[in-house]
């Protein structure tokens, strides 16, 4: 705080972090600490479901920053998820330890990420949503064709089944938890620092935000790479959780709906909404999955609705109340 | 020859794809949206058209006559409740609901319809069989010469609509400028509802078609919307007869691809695809600098 000659300005201050936002952010940064815990306590079975879950929270935290920050509407993530999945069959099959191979194929997938935006981003709105579906069932015709990786029918991961199941499970979960943390801070660290403003800026207004000098295609183009990396750890950690992949569920569009449903319903362009979507997700799909197509019907009439009606989720519902930002990313003005 | 009859099977395997186009196209010349929920409803019509042709024991094409006035009314109202006030609320969000309207169709086929593959391929007789032998190895389908025939038509009588009647010059001022048109008296959500109208009904039309030339399921939306898409960048966003020129390059790589290999077919249609977007033609396209 400096004092002003004029004193219309020195009476407010700019400030990052509130009461709320500290709370927020050590309740986040104790209970993921807490979660590293959880294999000590709990048994496979609850390990394997909460690696589900922050597979999803993994996947809806990319998804939103692509679409809540960088305004790309992307059906074809997918590529990335099937990518890291059959990355990971494929450098195991040469010998590699397979959780590093899980995270080679996570930067492998980022590495096709930055060839792929060059094609991509010059598309807009619908084209690029539809380019990206494109290239993700090219990618799945060329693995299908694969005979090495399976073909159509499906290949499992070998080589994990010479640690005892209790410990394969929680190495995946730690993995799990690790990747979707370090993911979470990652993004944090570009929404807080200068880049924040400028992802901000065209997250409201793309062409507004160019022609005030924010550079637009490397912030785009950050967070696809960004998300290729997410998206294909989310692939191989799926793979992980359930040893068996075929290209039509790793590659299936499927990926794309949950993760606009967990983002549309949490709140899109928002820190905190994929996460609380995520939870959501995963409690309904726990609840609800047995019930088939009626359940995927169930997902895109809330998706339709929350898009509609509630266009910032379920988080907007809070926020708009409270004002409360878990993580401080933002600025705020107070009066002195 | 082969690769001569191929491309000849080709080229009216493009009409099918131009029919799919026809309407995406004319939903992003007018809104800037791309209806992602497209290839759906035209299996929508494809089952509309199987149930009143197997319960009437009616040909396809008189199923027709009823199916389309409702694949009219369907696309008007569908405007009228989602895509009105989607368009409101930004570029986004009418991606996000047409994404979730495919989702919602395509299970809700599935549970009316179960997964099982239909074909009106048998209720056309000699129309979807037969062909006119021109020498051993090529041949031209009728049904590939009857869809190409009703793409052609269809097109021009888009060009037709767009260049000389009133409503064209209406759609032509809402999509140049949506606020100024309203100004002179021409509402855009008028323009737009009877513009969603046209495009379901056009993908309808080839959705009856698809299921007469070969087969569909619940499921074989995205794979059409795709494909449609596809011809539309080949072709050029925005342009009528490149719609066409598109769907003609699109089937001509899938029917070389599959003699390659009948597995590369659609992988050989992605690749032109892709190269085509790669290519500075692509990067204009992308850009917009191509129109009619």
């Amino acid at each position: 705080v400096t004092d002003h000659p004029n004193p219309a300005i020195s009476s407010w201050r700019v400030q990052r972090s509130s009461a709320a936002s500290r709370i927020g952010s050590c309740a986040l940064l104790f209970s993921g600490l807490a979660l590293f815990a959880v294999p000590h306590f709990f048994g496979v079975n609850v390990v394997q479901q909460l690696t589900s879950l922050f597979i999803f929270l993994l996947l809806a935290v990319m998804w939103n920053a692509l679409a809540g920050y960088a305004g790309l509407v992307s059906v074809g993530q997918q590529a990335f998820i099937g990518l890291g999945a059959y990355g990971t069959i494929f450098l195991t099959q040469r010998g590699v330890q397979p959780y590093l191979a899980m995270i080679l194929a996570a930067v492998a997938s980022a590495a096709v990420a930055t060839i792929l935006s060059l094609l991509l981003l010059q598309l807009r709105g619908g084209q690029f949503a539809v380019g990206t579906w494109v290239v993700a069932e090219t990618i799945a015709l060329l693995v299908s064709l694969d005979q090495e990786l399976g073909g159509g029918t499906g290949i499992s991961l070998r080589g994990l089944n010479v640690y005892p199941r209790e410990i394969r499970t929680a190495f995946t979960y730690w993995l799990t938890l690790g990747f979707a943390s370090l993911l979470l801070f990652l993004l944090f660290l570009l929404l807080r620092n200068r880049t924040g403003a400028g992802l901000h800026a065209i997250r409201d207004d793309e062409q507004a935000a160019a022609s005030l000098g924010v550079r637009v295609w490397p912030l785009k183009c950050i967070l696809f790479v960004l998300a290729g990396f997410g998206c294909g750890a989310g692939g191989a950690l799926t793979l992980a959780n359930t040893l068996f992949i075929q290209p039509q569920s790793i590659f299936g569009v499927q990926w794309s709906a949950y993760m606009i449903f967990m983002v549309l319903v949490g709140g899109l362009g928002t820190f905190e909404g994929p996460i609380i979507g995520a939870i959501l997700f995963f409690m309904i799909q726990y609840t609800f999955a047995d019930l088939g197509s009626w359940y995927l019907i169930g997902l895109g009439l809330v998706a339709i609705a929350f898009a509609l009606f509630l266009p910032r989720g379920l988080w907007s519902l809070i926020n708009n109340r409270l004002h409360i930002q878990l993580l401080p990313t933002g600025y705020h003005l107070l009066r002195l | 020859m082969n690769w001569i009859n191929a491309i000849v099977q080709g080229v009216f395997l493009g009409g099918l794809y131009a029919l799919f186009a026809c309407g995406l196209s004319l939903m992003f010349g007018v809104m800037r949206i791309i209806n992602l929920a497209h290839g759906d409803l035209a299996v929508i019509g494809s089952f509309a058209v199987w149930m009143v042709a197997t319960r009437a024991h009616l040909s396809p094409f008189i199923a027709l006559l009823p199916v389309l006035p409702a694949m009219l009314l369907l696309g008007y109202l569908l405007h009228r409740t989602v895509l009105a006030r989607s368009l409101r609320s930004g570029p986004l969000t009418p991606l996000l609901t047409t994404f979730g309207l495919a989702i919602v169709i395509q299970n809700a086929l599935l549970q009316i319809f179960s997964p099982d593959v239909h074909s009106l391929g048998s209720l056309t007789g000699p129309l979807s069989t037969g062909s006119w032998r021109l020498t051993d190895q090529l041949s031209v389908p009728y049904l590939g010469v009857l869809i190409l025939a009703v793409a052609i038509l269809l097109l021009g009588a888009f060009q037709f609509t767009m260049e000389h009647t009133a409503f064209g010059r209406e759609m032509r001022a809402t999509a140049q400028d949506p606020e100024t048109a309203a100004l002179v008296g021409v509402p855009a959500s008028s323009v737009y509802a009877r513009a969603t109208a046209i495009a379901v009904a056009t993908a309808a039309l080839a959705g009856t078609f698809l299921a007469i030339h070969s087969t569909f399921e619940p499921s074989s939306g995205p794979t059409q919307l795709i494909f449609a898409f596809e011809a539309v960048v080949i072709g050029g966003l925005g342009s009528i007869w490149g719609t066409l020129f598109g769907g003609i390059v699109l089937g001509i790589a899938q029917t070389i691809g599959a003699i390659v290999n009948p597995q590369y077919s659609i992988l050989a249609g992605h690749l032109v695809f892709l190269v085509i977007l790669a290519s500075p033609r692509g990067r204009l396209i992308a850009t917009g600098s191509v129109s009619t």
